[in-house]
């Protein structure tokens, strides 16, 4: 019987969701830093990779939501420097990964992040539908959603001029299958 | 050779040009292309982001459908799709049993046997033929620029080395251009960022480009279309933000190898980037 | 018919609170064989021994089962007590009522039942016992210490004052060790050399002790008190007897551009050369690799210059076998290097050094005469960045383990720079801080305090070269790991402690057991520290894990008196449980058929092959023999004989089955 066996973290807390999920123990991290010391968007983020797992260690629940409700998670760009670096191996966009599907989950989402999770749902809005990504109808999708209405509109035309512009969507032809496929995965909610 | 083909949605609208020149050069070198049937989608960022599930089985659909063709190898050139399905494939192939719940989300059979292989592989592979049909060597000063997701994670991707990568250095010294010294080969441009934070890669992008600038390149060379469009499409906003004008070309590591081979600009896409790539005219085959 | 007696111990609640040790020997006393069963509180306590030993004189006991504890806690206890009483210790066994019993399961009648089980056996076991007698060995009193570091000199010299001889082996041309290369030590900050070489010059001027310098172990035979050991003498190329040091030969050899090992990398040497000023011997030796005449056939300028003519071009390498009684290991460390470090450049920046190399530059007998000089361009750095934890307790780099040493010297480097640099800025990017010795944290805090070195907690992503700097891309965890960038002219990393090159092959040839990161082992981490598990072979210092100069001293006086303590007899006594092939009257000698399957299955190299002669010499056949001075009576060697010829004295096959018969 191994020295771990008898413990069992609280089956509420982030991080024993996140082993859960992604088998990623939390308990490795030692707090380094240097996860944070290449992240390329450390200094626009509140809470740093580095104090998010910090956050999610401690196993309490208002550090828990304090996490949820960060922009960080929004702005991680999912470049994996950082869990190329760790010494530990602890996978951190992993981490990431789970943490914004219950920060979404949960409705917790931070304010600035909202424009940020617009964009990929307007992108697998469009994947839904039409089997490959429509550039204009994500483009269109997401400034209904954001409401930001006037974001590029000098670009479109000159993309156009260019030939790099579809003005009509790529359908594949098993669109029925693609419905299916979202219906098993990210439909069952 | 014969290889599957999976251009990826970028390749179809605003990377044309990848896709275009990628082609181009794999037909001057007897390559044949089978674009995987009806092929959906990787998912991208966005998948990942919100969904584990999806994530995987958008992925496992295009290798299923690959599996169906009787393809054993699918070339994806756009990094990000080929780290999506190397990816899925490394997590389906630890965990078998998520097959049963994968197979029943595609709709279709799924066996795991096809080798995920990126751009860079592929014209390693066939460097003595490159050699060989090097008619117009591209005598240049170049910094190669591999991004995150084609050498990352390591674990994963298996390719090169994580830092200071080598391969498309490499690749370009055979094609005649000189590849400067410079230290942000694999730093993020900004990736998905693109349209919801147009600030974040105007930095990340714009200090790419200084700093190639200032290593003396004449172009930065790229294999992927979204640091392309990050250093491409966005050289406006980078310009804005570094309150200068850098004319310095980003082209795609195909267009590079398209005119050594002394292959038709036009037919590379190179008129179709943002930023104009002023030696096309004079490199390649009209030189 | 034997009469034997069962010594039932509770001790204390350990064994009473879940057997009935009472029952217990009330059920013994049942057990045929037996005519004296009790129990008692604490066996093992000076009462409870000498009632062992008045029952053993008034029954007249001729066998004793102790009921009791672990065998490998107290069996040489009651085994002494027994013999006190006049019966041969050997008639004298254990039964575990601790370990197999008590503490695996619940108080009951069951685990009741157990204990006299457990006693059964052993009593029909020693119904079959015979008395043994303790194998004595000869000593041959001299030691060898292997490497001539701080630790070995150490070792050499306490060995050599206790009135042995010893020989002390090493690989590179001078004695010094690591600690040679130093520039000044924590926590005094004296000078490293200046401190270390009147030892060395102690070491190569003792009566007892014989230098074999520039020499390798290249085999070792035999066993404890009565090793065979053969050295490889490189050959210097060089007539030792005539040679005096004068150094003309170094002055004009044409050949200066060597890469310098003992500056690390960082400065040049000669093709014949000796690796520092204070080398002992004082002798240089020729780099065949490197030499022009031996490249080209051209040159020999030393000889000519020789005034002593002692050099030697065409001298071999020379092998010398030795008789020796017992080794030292003390073959010290090696540091990872900068070129381990993916995110740091893969070692191509001059200017990212390794903690040996600042020690060289730190150094005044260096490369740059203890001037604060970056490698690239001999300029002064003016902001040094140094970095703790390098490739230590790092997982992904593979080395788990932390390497001790380090958070101190990075200290005393940051003190030296400053020290040297007054104007300078000196940053160490540190994890944690473990100064654990005596006068250590204070020293640490010196650093910070008084010679303003600025401490942050956080580790470093990356280093890349712009603008003839190098931009250190750390980040400070107490501030919430907010990145922290800076501009550095050099950055001195302090790479992990890892084992020597070819650790893993010397252990092999003295087939002592090593770790997976090649440090040799010791026979138990707590309570054996300078032990190995062959007998004989001892460690000292850094060669079994990361350690300071302090501690490496002591360690080293450690295994020096476990060798004076082995050298104390002039036999060695061996317990006898070993393993005996039968040998019996002519004309069958013995039913080993000589097949030697034994040979390879012993891990202890311990079966030797005896041949059995007619009067007139004429060899009859080849037997097994196993030598008892080195069997460990594992009885690997019974199990694998197909003839059964082979048995273990005190756990023979009748013993055995027995005992199995019993349950």
């Amino acid at each position: 019987m191994s020295s771990g066996t008898h413990h069992h973290e609280h089956a509420d807390t982030l991080a024993w969701r996140v082993r859960q999920a992604t088998g990623v123990k939390l308990a490795h991290c030692y707090q380094c830093g240097k996860c944070a010391a290449g992240c390329p968007v450390a200094t626009e983020m509140d809470t740093t990779s580095c104090q998010v797992l910090r956050l999610l260690q401690y196993g309490l629940p208002e550090y828990d939501e304090r996490v949820l409700r960060s922009e960080s998670i929004w702005l991680c760009l999912a470049c994996e420097t950082c869990s190329t670096r760790c010494p530990q191996e602890v996978e951190i966009p992993k981490v990431m990964d789970f943490v914004r599907g219950e920060a979404l989950r949960l409705n917790l989402v931070h304010p600035r992040g909202k424009d940020i999770l617009a964009f990929h749902r307007a992108f697998l809005d469009s994947i839904e539908y039409t089997g490959r990504l429509y550039e204009m109808g994500l483009v269109a999708d997401y400034k209904v959603r954001s409401r930001h209405f006037l974001k590029d509109v000098l670009l479109a035309p000159k993309m156009y001029v260019k030939g790099k512009l579809g003005l009509l969507p790529h359908l594949i032809r098993n669109r029925r299958g693609m419905k299916q496929l979202f219906k098993h995965t990210i439909g069952k909610g | 050779m014969r290889i599957g083909y999976y251009p990826g949605c970028s390749l179809l609208g605003s990377s044309r040009e990848f896709d275009e020149s990628a082609r181009t050069v794999l037909e001057a070198l007897d390559v044949e292309l089978v674009e995987v049937p009806d092929w959906n989608c990787c998912g991208a960022s966005s998948a990942h982001i919100l969904n584990h599930e999806l994530s995987l089985a958008l992925p496992a659909r295009i290798l299923a459908l690959a599996e169906q063709a009787g393809l054993t190898e699918v070339l994806a050139p756009c990094a990000a799709c080929s780290n999506r399905l190397l990816s899925a494939q490394q997590h389906l192939e630890q965990h078998r049993e998520l097959w049963a719940g994968v197979q029943e989300a595609i709709g279709l059979p799924y066996k795991g046997t096809v080798k995920v292989v990126n751009i860079l592989e592929v014209l390693d592979r066939l460097k003595e033929h490159i050699a060989v049909k090097t008619t117009a060597p591209f005598t240049k000063k170049v910094a190669s620029y591999y991004g995150c997701l084609l050498v990352r994670p390591p674990r994963i991707v298996n390719f090169d080395r994580p830092e200071d990568p080598q391969s498309m250095d490499r690749l370009l010294q055979a094609v005649g251009a000189i590849p400067v010294e410079w230290p942000f080969k694999t730093e993020c441009c900004g990736a998905a960022f693109s349209v919801t934070r147009t600030d974040l890669v105007a930095r990340l992008s714009g200090k790419l480009v200084q700093d190639a600038v200032k290593r003396g390149a004449d172009a930065i060379v790229v294999a992927c279309p979204m640091c392309h469009s990050n250093l491409d499409l966005r050289r406006a906003e980078i310009n804005e933000h570094l309150q200068e004008e850098y004319t310095i070309p980003a082209m795609f590591i195909t267009q590079v190898v398209g005119l050594a081979l002394g292959l038709d600009p036009k037919a590379l896409g190179l008129h179709r980037h943002m930023v104009p790539v002023e030696f096309a005219e004079t490199a390649g085959a009209l030189s | 018919m034997s009469r034997i007696g069962v010594f039932t111990c509770h001790c204390g609640e350990n064994i009473g609170a879940t057997v009935d040790c009472a029952k217990v020997a009330e059920m013994c006393r049942a057990i045929p064989g037996v005519v004296h069963s009790v129990d008692y509180k604490y066996m093992c306590s000076d009462p409870g021994q000498r009632m062992m030993q008045e029952a053993i004189r008034e029954h007249q006991l001729d066998g004793v089962v102790v009921a009791a504890c672990s065998p490998r806690m107290h069996e040489p206890t009651f085994r002494r007590a027994v013999s006190g009483a006049g019966i041969n210790p050997y008639m004298c066994e254990m039964a575990n009522l601790r370990e197999h019993c008590s503490w695996v399961h619940e108080k009951g009648e069951a685990t009741t039942n157990k204990a006299a089980d457990l006693i059964r056996v052993l009593v029909e076991k020693v119904k079959h016992n015979e008395p043994l007698h303790p194998i004595k060995v000869p000593v041959t009193r001299t030691a060898m210490v292997i490497g001539g570091g701080v630790g070995g000199i150490q070792v050499a010299l306490d060995i050599a004052n206790g009135g042995h001889k010893v020989v002390l082996v090493e690989k590179s041309p001078s004695i010094g060790g690591h600690m040679s290369q130093l520039s000044e030590t924590f926590p005094t900050l004296d000078c490293s050399q200046c401190i270390l070489t009147p030892r060395m010059v102690e070491a190569a001027q003792h009566p007892n002790i014989t230098l074999m310098t520039y020499s390798e172990v290249e085999k070792v035979d035999g066993f404890i008190g009565n090793f065979k050991v053969t050295v490889r003498k490189k050959a210097r190329k060089l007539d030792e007897k005539l040679c005096t040091g004068c150094g003309l030969c170094i002055q004009k050899c044409p050949n200066k551009k060597i890469s310098d090992e003992f500056n690390e990398g960082l400065g040049t040497r000669t093709a014949i050369y000796v690796p520092f000023p204070q080398a002992v011997p004082n002798k240089p030796v020729i780099d065949m690799k490197n030499c022009t005449f031996y490249k080209t056939g051209k040159c020999k300028v030393c000889e000519k210059m020789c005034p002593t003519g002692a050099i030697r071009f065409e001298q071999e390498d020379e092998l010398v076998t030795l008789d020796i009684g017992a080794i030292v290991l003390a073959t010290g460390f090696k540091l990872m290097k900068t070129d381990a470090f993916p995110e740091y450049g893969y070692g191509k920046h001059k200017d990212i050094i390794d903690g040996m190399q600042f020690e060289r530059l730190a150094s005044a007998s260096g490369p740059t005469s203890g001037v604060m000089k970056r490698p690239s361009d001999g300029k002064e750095p003016k902001t040094v960045v140094f970095i703790a934890c390098s490739g230590s307790r790092d997982r992904a780099k593979g080395v788990p383990y932390c390497s001790k040493i380090c958070c101190m010297y990075t200290a005393k480097h940051a003190m030296l720079y400053k020290h040297k640099v007054h104007s300078g800025k000196a940053y160490v990017f540190y994890m944690d801080i473990r100064a654990a010795g005596k006068d250590y944290d204070e020293f640490v805090r010196r650093a910070i305090e008084e010679d303003e070195v600025k401490y942050i907690r956080g580790r470093v992503s990356r280093i890349y070269e712009e603008d003839g700097k190098l931009i250190v891309m750390g980040a400070d965890t107490l501030m919430g790991g907010e990145p922290v960038v800076i501009k550095a002219d050099m950055v001195v990393l302090a790479t992990a402690v890892q084992s020597n090159d070819r650790s893993e092959e010397l252990a092999q040839t003295l087939h002592v057991s090593y770790d997976s990161y090649g440090f040799f082992a010791e026979a138990h981490p707590k309570l054996r520290p300078v032990e190995t598990n062959t007998a004989g072979i001892f460690l000292a210092g850094a060669c079994q894990a990361p350690r300071d100069i302090p501690e490496t001293v002591a360690q080293a006086s450690g295994a020096a008196a476990k060798v004076v303590g082995l050298f104390s007899n002039e036999e060695l006594t061996r317990e006898p449980i070993v393993a005996v092939v039968n040998r019996q009257a002519a004309p069958v000698y013995s039913t080993c058929t000589g097949c030697f399957l034994c040979q390879g299955a012993c891990p202890y190299q311990a079966i030797e092959q005896e041949e059995i002669k007619a009067r007139d010499g004429q060899i009859l056949m080849t037997l097994a023999r196993i030598n008892p001075g080195l069997c460990q009576g594992c009885g690997t060697c019974v199990a694998t004989c197909r003839t059964k010829a082979i048995d273990l004295q005190g756990f023979s096959n009748e013993q055995l089955y027995a005992e199995l018969m019993t349950l």
